[in-house]
């Protein structure tokens, strides 16, 4: 096992690499700079600006400073918000992003997981027809869409919940469903399906013909290999959800870190660009990771290339 | 199994263990900000003795260096804490930091002499505090991207360019309080851009102390406005409290102005509907269209005028563009006043001319044309067809491009249809992120394309001085004409307003004679205001001092 | 062992005699002879939640193709009616610029439907075949093959979005390439894992010693047990594409305005949502209905498919 994750950490570290360089040229190839704007300011102030970030250096340079900021983890100042550090930034927005997204995620399972459990036990019965219902309209309105009706109506007109902000836990309640709602729906649909698989498997019908009650037999034996595509899709989920959703952090007002995702880019603010992808590529990459070792602690039989020999 | 079982469920645990510490971790955090935050939030408080208006901007201002500070969501807090030469009064420039003001016979030596004036720590606010913050501005290493708005100070322009020098600039610090200024030219608008955010002053000590004094609210971050910056939680909120420095500070009436990050329009409105803010609109944040027509009907809507310009300009180098007749049709084929009926909606007036209406001796509408003349611009098409060697309107291949926006797209495919429906005209429209249609501006790569100019300064020249050569940075049409270009340089010359108004007006109707731009419609600012803040109104540059502001509960 | 097991029970080779084979009868069928497909056919229409769900893509299709031909309004026809309410003139009302949001949502299903059925196809051959041979192969072609997925997922796209902006003139062909680069991934990171868990499975195992091809193995034994995961991730893909759809015509990749498109239309009716409400409820509604149905197609699939749940 520790053979595999070392190499796995090499393979990551390539990745990483990968990631930066694509990025980096991307980033170079397109138009615009962290200061255009549509007032026009001389080209001498211009060079001078470049300068000051070090965007006057030639390509490979710059690119070498990305590397090596990378690696020492420090992607120095943004170009748009003057004088803070991207460093700054990201653990400024990060911790109220993850902690909304671990919200999120924790409602998205449960939610997902029960609703898919009942549908898979009542199949093509009522309770399925109601819990795939919901699962799809879950999956088929999309979150921002949702936000704006809940924070118009149950914040808004019933007042249950603050309309936004980010000062407490009732705060956090309606953006943390409002993403959770759609993966739910998808991890709802697909313990449904996988779960109608394992249903009919030998080992679920010797369970139940040992005479173990249908829900003890969900706990104890399908639900577990059921959930091996739910794994799958939570791995690189979590890594999206925990650093934070643009859309969401917009409509409710949360100062944490998916907004800088999208306005790093808007703003061409490269080195913030850089921090977050870097940032965001990390914790994907490892999400990644676990759930190939959860796989082989789910079904045993599951063997990790590398980890023998 | 069983034992896979067990290690599955202390993974399990250990996960949520993990989570759920974070979980209160971030919780933890809040209270910090929650004390700033939501007493303010909350009416009752305010009973309390202090007054406390909330309100919220778009975004979290990018700079809180007034020399440094480009955007407008900066400039309307830092026009808050920070207090120029002069300031804006009911839109009437009055003395701000100076309490006196001379000027030359020739217009080009201004004299402040400055107020008995402090800073937030208790300082005194020095001729050499404004001195060192327009140096700042103009020192070519600080990139100050505002800087040519204080090219008008003799020799500003070449040391910014790293032509001149630091001595030869217009700046003099006579004593601790009086500062002389030198001009280029006669500038009449001088006492308008000394009240602009790039001529505050900055607290000389603690800048050359700390060079990134301005990124954290705090001690460090001193100011001599009317209210100081208290706290500011970076993406969330920030807190300004009464100066008590500051010497106007018995007229200063709001203690405390809690200002919320919130960028989605909808998202605003909710919190002014649900009492969670005082004030929704220009200059902090924009009242959505989805909720203009309920503030019209429910009376509280306020509109006043804005100098500033939405317009479509031509790439006059395009095969198409290029011909004046083809422009001249476009031009005129545009139903602005049904645009602002029915997509607008804020009362905007249509344009008719190039200088907004708000702009001092440019109330008058000129008669460069009529709105939406849909049979002369038949005529000019005609014309422009002929000459362009084409039998049809429908051979024309037209496209209209603006940046990636919702309301930019509805006044683009209102402006397609009557196009088409009028001129016969196929209009394409091209959509794009805002940075790559900047870049196909300034690369001429585009044939109509859609601009917004917002004054700096109430004078007509704003508007005008882009087109003085087809180089200029703000140009993008690549037309130029001599006669415009000699009108230009006249006006900058003269000394008597009215001549020079009237050199302005001349130059204007060369430009609404061969529509290298077509304008539009001048901007209104909207706001809404709850019925006990007092004294909250915008003036035309779209100003709100809440040095002026009041709550009456 | 066995020698000893039959000595074990005391077994007299004599107690048995040889018969012989008897050909036709264990090829003889014990019931009528129904061909698969025919045999899924008929479990598929006893679904009445399927048979439902075909009916309203077929009613969807057919409204797509015959209202904007037939109403008298189009697409891009602004009647100077503002934001009007549904009345009978206009079913489903009138939009911000004055036109006839009936026929906009038909017009909108084609693009829509076409963009969210396209990507659905490509990310099914990309990310079945992607994940399926990753997960076969296993070892440092499993990991090249996973990290390249990981690569693309982590570089923002947006950026891509952008080069593919300056690069590609807008329409429907660069919005298909935007669409493909990252949708397959979720697609194959589902079929992968499945791969991993079917491919130690004992009849794998079985018709890999008896040399079955990878193909073989694929579209035999991995497709068809994946199936389920495969259908479920597809109806994912159909309203994440055409949302994502919204998002690129925004950023301007996608089909110029005044084109409809469900995703654009909804994006832009949740902006009015206090003062026009139906401007995003109708493209709302249809684009819940479509996946309702396209989801309720694809239950009745699998079940009809499912080997396991052969009578």
């Amino acid at each position: 096992m520790l053979r595999y994750i070392f190499k796995r950490l090499v393979y990551i570290l390539i990745a990483l690499f990968i990631i930066i360089t694509a990025t980096f040229f991307l980033m170079k190839l397109a138009p615009g700079s962290p200061f255009a704007s549509e007032r026009d300011f001389p080209p001498q102030i211009e060079e001078q600006l470049n300068a000051k970030y070090g965007l006057d250096n030639p390509w490979y340079i710059q690119y070498k400073d990305y590397l090596v900021d990378t690696v020492s983890f420090d992607f120095g100042e943004s170009m748009k918000y003057k004088g803070r550090s991207t460093n700054d930034i990201i653990s400024e927005s990060f911790p109220i992003s993850l902690t909304l997204g671990i919200e999120a995620m924790i409602l998205s399972i449960g939610l997902g997981i029960f609703l898919g459990v009942v549908a898979a036990l009542y199949h093509n019965k009522f309770p399925d027809y109601l819990a795939s219902t919901i699962a799809v309209l879950g999956i088929s309105v999309p979150s921002f869409i949702l936000a704006g009706l809940m924070q118009y109506f149950l914040a808004f007109k019933l007042d249950l919940f603050p309309v936004s902000g980010w000062k407490g836990f009732n705060y956090s309640i309606l953006p943390a469903l409002a993403i959770a709602i759609t993966h739910a729906g998808f991890i709802a649909k697909l313990t449904r399906s996988s779960m109608l698989e394992q249903a009919n498997s030998d080992y679920v019908k010797m369970a139940r013909s040992k005479g173990l009650g249908k829900w003890s037999v969900v706990i104890r034996h399908s639900l577990r290999n059921a959930l091996m595509p739910v794994i799958t899709y939570l791995g690189p989920l979590t890594a999206g959800v925990v650093t934070g959703s643009f859309i969401i952090e917009q409509i409710f007002a949360i100062p944490g870190l998916g907004r800088h995702f999208v306005t790093s880019i808007t703003n061409r603010d490269y080195t913030v660009i850089m921090g977050t992808t870097v940032f965001y590529s990390i914790i994907l990459l490892f999400a990644v990771l676990v759930v190939d070792i959860l796989y082989s602690v789910i079904d045993p039989r599951i063997k990790l290339k590398g980890a023998k020999k | 199994m069983k034992k896979s079982n067990l290690f599955l469920m202390l993974m399990l645990l250990a996960l949520t263990l993990v989570l759920a510490a974070c979980n209160f971790g971030g919780e933890e955090e809040e209270p910090a900000s929650e004390d700033g935050s939501t007493e303010g939030s909350t009416e009752e408080t305010a009973e309390g003795g202090t007054k406390e208006l909330n309100l919220v901007v778009t975004s979290e201002p990018p700079s809180m260096h007034p020399q440094l500070a480009t955007d407008s969501t900066s400039s309307a807090v830092l026009k808050q804490i920070y207090e120029g030469l002069t300031t804006y009064k009911d839109g009437e420039v009055v003395e701000g930091a100076a309490e006196k003001i001379e000027t030359s016979e020739d217009g080009l030596v201004y004299t402040f002499t400055l107020r008995d004036a402090k800073w937030s720590n208790g300082d005194t606010v020095t001729a050499e505090d404004f001195a060192y913050a327009w140096t700042f501005a103009l020192t070519p290493e600080n990139a100050s991207e505002y800087a040519s708005i204080l090219y008008p100070i003799k020799g500003a322009q070449a040391y910014n360019l790293g032509e001149g020098s630091v001595e030869d600039l217009g700046i003099k610090v006579v004593d601790e309080k009086t500062l002389e200024v030198t001009l280029e030219n006669p500038t009449p608008y001088f006492l308008e851009l000394t009240a602009f955010k790039t001529y505050f002053p900055i607290h000389k000590a603690t800048a050359e102390a700390n060079e990134t004094w301005y990124a954290e609210a705090g001690e460090t971050y001193i100011t001599n406005g009317p209210y100081t910056l208290a706290d500011w939680q970076h993406s969330g909120s920030m807190t300004l409290e009464k100066n008590a420095n500051y010497w106007d500070a018995d007229n200063v009436a709001i203690d405390k102005v809690n200002i919320g990050m919130v960028e989605s329009e909808a998202t605003a409105a909710t919190m002014f509907d649900a009492g969670e803010i005082d004030f929704l609109g220009a200059p902090f944040q924009t009242v959505a269209l989805d909720v203009i027509d309920r503030y019209k009907q429910e009376g509280i809507l306020n509109i006043s005028d804005y100098s500033a310009i939405y317009m479509y300009k031509f790439n006059t180098t395009d095969e198409v563009m290029g011909n004046a007749n083809i422009r001249k049709a476009l031009t005129l084929a545009i139903d602005r006043q049904g645009l602002i009926d029915n997509i607008t909606k804020g009362e905007q007036s249509p344009a008719l001319g190039m200088v907004p209406t708000a702009v001092k001796g440019f109330e008058e509408d000129a008669g460069y044309m009529k709105d939406n003349d849909v049979e002369e611009a038949k005529k000019a098409l005609e014309l422009g067809l002929q000459e362009l060697g084409l039998g049809d309107a429908s051979e024309l291949e037209i496209k209209l491009s603006f940046n990636t926006s919702e309301a930019h797209a509805a006044i683009a495919q209102f402006i397609q249809e009557g196009w088409r429906t009028n001129l016969g005209i196929e209009v394409t429209l091209d959509n794009s992120e805002w940075q790559v249609y900047l870049d196909k501006l300034t690369n001429l790569d585009y044939q109509v394309g859609r601009l917004g100019w917002i004054a700096d300064y109430n004078d007509a020249y704003t508007f005008l001085e882009q087109y003085d050569s087809a180089e200029n940075g703000n140009n993008d049409t690549g037309w130029e004409n001599a006669e415009y270009t000699e009108l230009l340089k006249q006006s900058n010359s003269e000394t008597d307003p009215e001549k020079r108004i009237e050199l302005l007006k001349q130059a204007e109707a060369i430009l609404m004679s061969e529509y290298p731009v077509a304008p539009i419609y001048y901007y209104t600012n909207l706001s809404v205001k709850k019925d006990y803040v007092e004294n909250m109104e915008l003036d035309q540059l779209g100003n709100v001092y809440l040095k002026y502001v009041d709550i009456n509960k | 062992m066995a020698k000893k097991d039959l000595q074990f029970g005391n077994i007299e080779p004599d107690k048995f005699r040889v018969v012989g084979i008897k050909q036709d009868e264990t090829e003889k069928l014990a019931d009528k002879s129904v061909s698969f497909w025919k045999e899924v056919f008929l479990r598929f229409s006893q679904n009445k939640l399927a048979i439902f769900g075909i009916i309203a893509l077929v009613i969807i299709a057919l409204l797509a193709i015959f209202v904007p031909v037939f109403s008298p309004y189009s697409y891009r026809e602004q009647l100077g009616i503002y934001n009007a309410p549904p009345s009978a003139s206009h079913w489903f009302g009138t939009d911000d610029l004055g036109r006839d949001v009936f026929v906009r949502v038909w017009q909108g299903a084609r693009i829509s439907l076409f963009i969210g059925i396209t990507a659905a196809v490509i990310d099914l051959i990309i990310g079945v075949l992607w994940g399926s041979i990753s997960g076969l192969a296993g070892g440092r072609l499993d990991n090249i093959m996973m990290r390249i997925a990981d690569v693309l997922s982590a570089v923002p796209y947006l950026l891509v979005v952008i080069i593919l902006l300056v690069v590609l003139e807008p329409g429907l062909l660069p919005m298909i390439i935007a669409l493909s680069i990252t949708g397959w991934i979720n697609m194959a990171r589902i079929v992968r894992g499945e791969v991993l868990s079917i491919k130690n499975q004992e009849y794998v195992l079985a018709a890999r010693t008896l040399g079955a091809s990878t193909w073989h193995l694929i579209k035999r034994h991995l497709v068809p047990n994946a199936l389920g995961a495969i259908l479920v991730t597809m109806t994912l893909t159909i309203p994440s594409a055409i949302f994502t759809e919204s998002f690129l015509s925004y950023l301007g990749l996608g089909v110029p305005a005044p084109t409809a498109s469900w995703g654009t239309m909804a994006s832009e009716g949740n902006k009015a949502l206090t003062s026009a409400p139906w401007r995003l409820f109708f493209p709302a509604f249809f684009i819940s209905l479509t996946i309702f149905a396209f989801n309720a197609v694809g239950d009745g699939l699998r079940d009809a498919l499912d080997p396991k749940l052969r009578k």
